[in-house]
């Protein structure tokens, strides 16, 4: 049982005697001096945040303007990328960036959703905590490991169980064709969107769990004693609860997914251009930057590598922007 | 009425196998990745790897600097990390998170999470790297620490956004000074939520190398001082895995095994240590 | 408990950075990274004096010389001597190495293909679609080669080996001169990139009908079958420590002005086509006499006590000649305060 005056500090006073036309005596708790300093440091650390940030997002800008100031808008739209010639254009890693953050996230979404519910509602207690416990394994895989296992054991197979069957029973001149044109090695843009999304899972998911823990039992129970089902709860109930949050979930993993880098390069074929079909090679906006950044010399391709990262920075902006626009005009 | 009622429980096991399934997805994958690495890793874990630096190749050697190396930027990130995120978390739950600048720092620290590791790396090499002339430990800890604040800030504050008001009104009702609100009710009923911040933050610099590249460097050798370049195990994963050589490799793969059964460890382990105490 | 545990574990952290102090510092090339390592190795037992080389890429050890926060810097691709000058810096080679065309055609041995720097050209450009090709099979009448669609496999990542293939390239076909050029990072006109010599020896081992290039370290641990390249009198060696040692020993080192000579097509009977030396940067005039006769002292006993290593990890040492020519480089050129630092013995 928490001692009350252990948390007032023994600051509670005997309510004041009030005599006639005296002020009541305001009480003040001890420590409570402590409170505009308490408040200062986490509003000190909340601006030292902000000013580190916008400080890397500056140093993005000055690094990237010789380059931007030289292309203009063509740096946005063109997908020729020539460090012999000296002419760059974003449009390509853009393009590849967008595409497996989200195919990532579509399906990492609904997994997490999926793992985070039946370890709260329907795991039996007692395995709960290793399935959670193995779930958070998957985060601590170092994202090189990823990019390796990626390679040399998933894209094989993937090339061989999955490509080649579609490429093989593709009828010629159909769709189809042209959607699974590519060369069969697993080096693509959906091989890396899959190992994106095992990347970004178990993020989601544990603090997905985290969430749905802290619904209150009465909730909960309410919902059930309303006849509710299991399904019912969930949708209409414990997930409206935590809405708002779930943007963070969401962020959390969109934020991963664009900005890794490691097992992305790996995967992805790292072709210039835009990818021509669903099983082409690819690039995105961080692999480009780790593939090419320790080996350029010229000022201009070095700027324009941190080009690509500043537009990474204001893809994300965007993306976040129109989440929380959405957002707010849901809540009404 | 019956059809409706069969639909619903039709609807409602579909959807429990779907969440079962997806559990299921979730952990054949990290099986089939897990065996992978124990495959690979198991095979050339011994001794010698704790207790020798890394050698060239044809040496016989380790991974021992590499490991301390690790640790101690680590662990100082983690220190930065927790200090600056969750103070920064509480200041938005609980003081200027509806206020229009809180909704910046808010933002900026969302943006913040998709940060490319290697740009974070190279903004901290013109910060201390450059100035300084030489790369150091210091500078690679403060860089993992900016990869892993915005993950505690995040956290936090959305964990104790979801404390129930409850909890809050009734410390302020006998007296308490918010901050002692904050601390003793809050941060401790917020406990659990707060350590998955810290643990999800330190997963994810255990593996990271790029900001590394540019900060920290390297170090064959085995080192204790921080302000010179600093060994640590994903740079040197990094650079072995994708060498010739086959004892190179076999090192890479052990310290990838390394790398995710410490995460592992500290994962039960704060998950021990704050399930115990704090049960409901 | 658990808040004073870690800060006492923080302060003992921050507090033991009083116990090593590491004594030279070099970064740059990845190629030449094993190797130094093992040098490095064996100088600490040899002398106890620490060198720590750090593999971050040619670009990295150009850009960390030239801001002083490395005592040497390293790079695959030399530096021309303009740059060279109006940095202030003095480079010189170390070891050798070659670049080798490697394939994935069933039933094809290493050594069996036979192609000219022009048809390679070509096959990258993206002009010869199919092993069948007639302009393969005249170069390789005692071959036969399948109907096989090409797939061609490059560098993800700028690197100095792509600078040596891509300039050979360059040199032998003009349409690659004109269309792409030469350089560590080049608008590749067709196939796809692989991370690393790692990732193109996956990419080539894992599709059938793919051909790409690697260092030949890389080559010969993997067991890759390579590819015979014509060389400049019309012979095809096959890629090994004497074809790329015999390109080294025909090279014009002495006439070459900072050093800059590229071992790509050097005559010789023996030579292979497309080999390269890495090289180091230093400051001609050193800031720290005591660093810069450390930094020379490393690479004189290198010199001297490391051929042996080299060979093992299949790097090729410099010929005895250039060796004898550097010296005296370094005791004219690399002062301190006006003074030379070396003297050659």
């Amino acid at each position: 049982m928490l001692d009350v005056s252990e948390v007032t500090g023994g600051g509670i006073m005997p309510p004041p005697t009030l005599h006639q036309g005296e002020p009541a005596a305001i009480p003040h708790a001890k420590g409570a001096w402590f409170d505009p300093v308490f408040e200062g440091l986490c509003f000190g650390a909340a601006t030292l945040l902000l000013a580190s940030l916008s400080g890397l997002v500056i140093s993005l800008a000055i690094g990237g303007w010789p380059a931007l100031s030289h292309f203009g808008l063509s740096f946005f739209t063109s997908t020729t990328w020539n460090p012999v010639d000296d002419v760059y254009g974003a449009a390509g890693p853009i393009v590849g960036t967008i595409l497996t953050a989200f195919v990532a996230l579509a399906i990492a979404l609904p997994l997490a959703i999926g793992i985070a519910v039946y370890l709260v509602e329907f795991c039996p207690r007692m395995l709960a905590r290793s399935v959670s416990i193995a779930v958070e394994l998957l985060a601590g895989i170092p994202s090189i490991v990823y990019g390796m296992w990626g390679l040399f054991v998933f894209a094989p197979l993937f090339a061989k169980y999955v490509q080649m069957p579609l490429i093989m029973h593709a009828a010629p001149g159909s769709l189809a064709e042209k959607l699974f044109a590519g060369v069969p090695n697993g080096a693509n843009i959906v091989t890396a969107s899959i190992i994106l999304a095992i990347m970004i899972l178990p993020y989601m998911a544990t603090v997905l769990r985290e969430l749905l823990l802290t619904v209150p039992p009465q909730v909960r129970e309410a919902a059930y004693g309303l006849g509710c089902t299991p399904f019912e709860v969930v949708t209409s109930v414990i997930v409206p609860y935590v809405r708002r949050e779930l943007v963070g979930v969401v962020m959390l993993g969109l934020g991963r997914a664009l900005g890794e880098t490691m097992a992305v390069t790996f995967v992805i074929g790292n072709a210039h251009g835009f990818p021509k079909s669903l099983f082409a090679s690819g690039s995105t906006l961080a692999s480009t930057i780790a593939n090419e950044f320790t080996e350029a010399t010229g000022e201009l391709h070095t700027s324009a590598l941190i080009a690509l990262g500043l537009v990474l920075f204001m893809i994300t902006f965007s993306v976040l922007a129109l989440a929380r626009a959405l957002l707010s005009t849901k809540k009404v | 009425m019956q059809v409706h009622e069969l639909r619903r429980k039709i609807v409602d096991r579909l959807f429990t196998i779907a969440c079962f399934g997806a559990t299921v997805l979730a952990l054949v994958a990290l099986v089939f990745i897990l065996w992978s690495l124990v495959i690979q890793g198991i095979g050339s874990l011994d001794l010698h790897v704790f207790t020798q630096s890394t050698p060239a190749p044809g040496s016989q050697g380790g991974l021992l600097n590499a490991i301390v190396g690790s640790l101690m930027m680590c662990m100082l990130a983690m220190i930065i990390a927790l200090g600056i995120g969750i103070l920064a978390g509480t200041w938005l739950a609980e003081y200027g998170g509806r206020t229009p600048y809180g909704a910046v720092v808010r933002f900026m620290n969302d943006v913040l999470l998709s940060a490319p590791s290697i740009l974070v790396g190279l903004f901290i090499y013109e910060l201390l790297v450059r100035p300084f002339h030489g790369f150091s430990g210091y500078a690679g800890a403060v860089a993992l620490a900016f990869l892993a604040t915005p993950i505690v800030t995040r956290t936090t504050e959305d964990i104790l956004n979801l404390q129930p008001h409850t909890l809050r009104e009734a410390g302020i009702a006998l007296g308490t000074p918010q901050w002692r609100v904050i601390r003793q009710i809050l941060w401790r009923a917020a406990t659990a939520g707060l350590v998955t911040g810290g643990l999800l933050g330190f997963a994810r610099i255990s593996g990271e190398t790029a900001p590394l590249l540019f900060t920290a460097l390297n170090n064959q050798f085995f080192s204790l001082d921080m302000g010179h370049p600093t060994a640590s195990l994903p740079a040197v994963i990094f650079q072995y895995a994708l060498s010739a050589y086959d004892d190179w490799r076999r090192l890479a793969w052990a310290g990838s095994l390394i790398i995710a059964v410490v995460v592992l460890s500290i994962s039960i382990i704060g998950r021990f240590m704050t399930r115990e105490k704090f049960k409901p | 408990m658990f808040k004073k545990v870690t800060i006492a574990v923080g302060a003992a952290v921050l507090v033991s950075g009083l116990a090593y102090a590491a004594d030279l510092a070099g970064a740059g090339a990845t190629f030449p990274a094993p190797v130094y390592a093992k040098w490095a190795e064996a100088y600490k037992a040899a002398t106890n004096n620490q060198l720590n080389y750090q593999a971050i890429g040619s670009g990295g050890g150009i850009k960390q010389i030239k801001a002083k926060t490395v005592d040497f810097g390293a790079s695959d691709k030399p530096l021309k001597p303009e740059e060279l000058n109006s940095a202030g810096l003095y480079q010189f080679p170390t070891v050798i190495g070659g670049v080798v065309p490697v394939t994935n055609i069933p039933g094809l041995h290493s050594g069996q293909l036979r192609l000219t720097g022009a048809l390679l050209g070509d096959i990258f450009l993206g002009n010869i679609k199919n092993w069948n090709d007639q302009r393969i099979h005249a170069a390789n009448p005692r071959v036969t080669l399948p109907n096989l669609p090409i797939t061609v496999v490059h560098r993800s990542d700028g690197s100095g080996t792509s600078f040596l293939f891509t300039t050979y390239l360059s040199m032998k076909n003009p349409a690659w001169a004109k269309q792409v050029g030469g350089s560590d990072s080049v608008e590749w006109p067709t196939g796809l990139g692989g991370k690393g010599n790692d990732g193109v020896s996956a990419f080539v081992k894992q599709t059938v009908g793919a051909i790409g290039y690697v260092e030949y370290a890389y080559a010969k641990q993997n067991k890759m079958p390579y590819v015979l390249i014509q060389n400049k009198v019309g012979q095809y060696p096959a890629p090994n420590a004497a074809a790329f040692g015999s390109a080294a020993a025909s090279a014009p080192w002495a006439n070459a002005p900072g050093n800059y000579v590229l071992l790509l097509d050097q005559p010789g009977a023996k030579t292979w086509p497309i080999s390269g030396a890495t090289f180091i940067l230093l400051y001609k005039n050193q800031q720290n006499a005591e660093t810069g006769k450390s930094v020379l002292s490393f690479f004189d006993w290198a010199y001297k006590n490391g051929d042996a290593a080299a060979n093992a990890l299949d790097y090729v040492p410099l010929p005895v000649g250039v060796k004898t020519l550097i010296r005296k480089q370094w005791a004219a050129n690399i002062t301190s305060g006006g003074k030379p630092i070396f003297v050659t013995k």
